[in-house]
């Protein structure tokens, strides 16, 4: 993994000493509340319906059990006992109050954690895949763009009054699990026929109001000039994006207004100016971050674990959670565990703080010291040995944390919603955790198999629901909380944009109309076809009939 | 008394102020140093800067593009590029072009809505003049400007990048 030196570190305890002057300048009247908020926005600190949110940035969503333990003592220090994960690998508390965060941000940056620019009109947090660096399917370690770019982001002097918010994700694995077409940017490694490694650059996706997945504008920058080619792209959205409206000011309207061919062109003539011997990074440099985390300790082990396979014949807990929470690592007798936050009635995404420093406790024993937050609001082991598996599944299991459902019906994606968030037209997490009871029996769960649920709480879309096999998004109809289905989106490699199935139901009706869904895809689909690849193949029309014939 | 504060090797102070910035409306006075709107000075740029000895400026609008002042800047005393909001962050770009991409080495103003909480990311991309909005006098202004010991980016300032502190 990465360590930061002392510059990183200096550079950390200057920003906390930064926001520690602006919150007493707020505190004593001598900023506006005005000119406050895009400073504490983008140190992560958001006014919500009870309280301030702080969002905690976990870059690329990898995190050390130093780092960890101290999110846990946050959560019982400053919160309420637990933290909530959200779709862009990052964490959030939600019962802070504008006094504690300075020294919040304190504790943080003594274990190399911050909430630089998690929030603003700025350069957020980039995103990664989860399984990097433990994964066969990758042609380079993602982790390292994403640590250039963090370093390139941070405090960018020209960049951080863009228009509007701007995310990026890196992928190096064929299987996008970082939802990178619906980003600003989404850069996809690949290597070229030649060999050599550049990155597809996609831009303009999101979600929101206007969802978009997002055009190719480039099919292979090479690696080293990335830095160069984002400033062209983000020089070009900040002169030329909108800023009359808050609702048309991300570069995906930008994008789409002028084509991608034209937008393209506007970056390459950008590009074509811009310094590259000052504006990309040295190979040294870059071979500097490379060896950061090229250095994982494995060891050399057979492919085949005698205890491992031994204890998942007498344990059926055990191989479902293998089926389901545990996926093949590129070293032999290594392997991938999900942990799921998605246990039967609980919030999706939360933990408390027992769980996380059980989770760093496994990872200092099992996991080689590496956690990752996914953007499914899950934790990742990247780096656990078959021998270990049954104790780290026995110690989980002891925790609450061995719910063996990752991307089945009851692995729910939903944003905060109204419980918390002042942007909500409805509550998410009620809803979430009624579908979750309906796949509550493990075997039906599995049978139905891989079904992406997503819940958005208003049309901000942080739920991701465009972009979900089945997607609910929270509305308001006259005071009321209604929830509108949308079928056959994916944030994944085969992105697409779900279509709206039909008129909003009211909230006592959701679960059951997700059980109808469920059971008409059962009835159409060919051996074992994904929920997603029936509505592919039959549309809209079948499942609409079976919701809404029932619902008169 | 001027508010204008000048950042000279780091440190800010306040300095006189010889400029009277005109809106497009004004009368353009007998003497003295005049700043003047990117399309007025298009037009009446020429005949002031032949006739007497006197400075101008030219205030560059976020919209408005610096590169159509390339081939003017040897003969401008200084550009004001405005901040009609702060949130508004067109004019950095507009500033570190001015500095990287024409090498302008004259005044680059700050002026609208500036206040001190921007003030590092002005001064990173070559903003060297600033007419606080907030009040801010020079020594907040310093502090401002000193807050951060490292810089990840090379920009317009010239500080060394962390990359280049970490090989030195």
């Amino acid at each position: 993994m990465y360590q930061y030196d002392a510059i990183d570190r200096e550079f950390l305890v200057d920003r906390s000493n930064e926001f520690r002057g602006q919150v007493q300048r707020r505190l004593a009247g001598e900023l506006t509340e005005d000119q406050f908020k895009p400073l504490r926005l983008m140190n992560g600190l958001y006014l919500q319906l009870h309280a301030y949110m702080l969002r905690v940035a976990i870059p690329y969503g990898s995190l050390n059990p130093a780092q960890m333990r101290r999110l846990a003592w946050i959560a019982r220090t400053y919160d309420k006992g637990y933290g909530h994960m959200t779709t862009r690998q990052n964490i959030q508390f939600n019962w802070v109050k504008l006094k504690d965060a300075p020294d919040i941000l304190d504790a943080l940056a003594q274990v190399d954690l911050h909430a630089i620019q998690t929030s603003g009109n700025c350069i957020r947090n980039t995103t990664s895949d989860p399984y990097a660096g433990a994964t066969a399917e990758e042609v380079d370690d993602p982790r390292v763009w994403c640590e250039v770019i963090r370093q390139w982001s941070t405090l960018h002097p020209e960049f951080s009054y863009l228009p509007r918010k701007f995310k990026i994700a890196v992928t190096a694995s064929a299987r996008d699990r970082t939802a990178a077409k619906v980003h600003d940017i989404g850069l996809m490694l690949r290597r070229a026929r030649d060999g050599s490694l550049g990155f597809e650059v996609i831009v303009g996706g999101g979600q929101g109001r206007t969802p978009h997945v997002g055009p190719t504008i480039k099919e292979h920058l090479p690696v080293g000039r990335l830095l160069s080619y984002l400033e062209a792209v983000l020089r070009v959205y900040n002169r030329h994006g909108r800023r009359d409206n808050i609702y048309k000011a991300r570069i995906k309207i930008l994008v789409a207004a002028l084509g991608a061919e034209e937008f393209g062109r506007q970056v390459e003539e950008e590009w074509a100016k811009i310094d590259a011997a000052r504006a990309d990074l040295p190979d040294t440099e870059l071979a500097r971050i490379r060896g950061a985390f090229a250095a994982t300790p494995f060891e050399t082990l057979p492919a085949v674990s005698e205890p491992f396979e031994a204890a998942r014949a007498a344990s059926p807990a055990l191989q479902r959670f293998v089926r389901n929470n545990v996926k093949p690592h590129k070293k032999p007798g290594y392997a991938i565990v999900e942990i799921s936050l998605k246990a039967q009635g609980q919030t999706p995404g939360d933990a408390t703080a027992d769980q996380l420093d059980v989770v760093a406790d496994l990872a200092e024993r099992y996991g080689l010291n590496d956690v990752r937050v996914t953007h499914a609001q899950n934790l990742v082991l990247p780096h656990v040995k078959l021998d270990d598996l049954p104790a780290v599944h026995a110690a989980l299991a002891a925790a609450d944390l061995a719910t063996a459902n990752i991307d089945l019906a009851s692995d729910i994606i939903a944003c905060p919603g109204l419980d918390y968030c002042a942007l909500a037209n409805a509550r998410a997490i009620g809803v979430a955790q009624d579908i979750a009871a309906k796949f509550a029996d493990e075997d039906r769960a599995e049978t139905v198999g891989e079904l992406k649920i997503k819940i958005s709480g208003c049309i901000n879309a942080c739920g991701h629901h465009h972009v979900a096999h089945i997607g609910i998004l929270g509305v308001d109809k006259k005071g009321e909380e209604f929830y509108q289905l949308s079928l056959g989106g994916s944030g994944a490699e085969d992105a697409s944009i779900g279509k709206i199935l039909g008129p909003a139901l009211p909230a006592d009706k959701v679960a059951g109309a997700i059980d109808t869904l469920v059971e008409a895809y059962l009835g159409l689909r060919n051996g074992e076809e994904r929920f997603l690849d029936t509505y592919r193949r039959v549309g809209l029309e079948p499942f609409k009939e079976a919701v809404y014939v029932q619902a008169d | 008394m001027s508010r204008l504060i000048k950042l000279t090797h780091g440190v800010a102070a306040y300095v006189e102020d010889t400029f009277v910035s005109l809106a497009d409306e004004d009368a353009i006075p007998e003497t003295g140093d005049v700043i003047l709107s990117l399309s007025r000075f298009q037009l009446e740029g020429d005949a002031l800067l032949s006739s007497n000895s006197r400075k101008v400026g030219v205030r560059i609008e976020p919209s408005e593009e610096v590169e159509a002042l390339a081939y003017d800047l040897p003969r401008l005393a200084l550009v004001a590029v405005a901040f009609p909001k702060f949130r508004d962050g067109r004019a950095y770009t507009s500033a570190r072009l001015l500095r990287e991409r024409l090498n302008y080495a004259g005044e680059v103003r700050a002026v609208g809505d500036v206040l001190q909480e921007q003030a590092g990311f002005m001064v990173r991309c070559g903003f060297d003049a600033f007419v606080p909005a907030d009040g801010a006098g020079p020594e907040a202004w310093t502090r401002a400007v000193g807050r951060f010991r490292h810089v990840y980016q090379r920009a317009a300032d010239g500080r060394p990048a962390a990359l280049e502190e970490r090989t030195a």
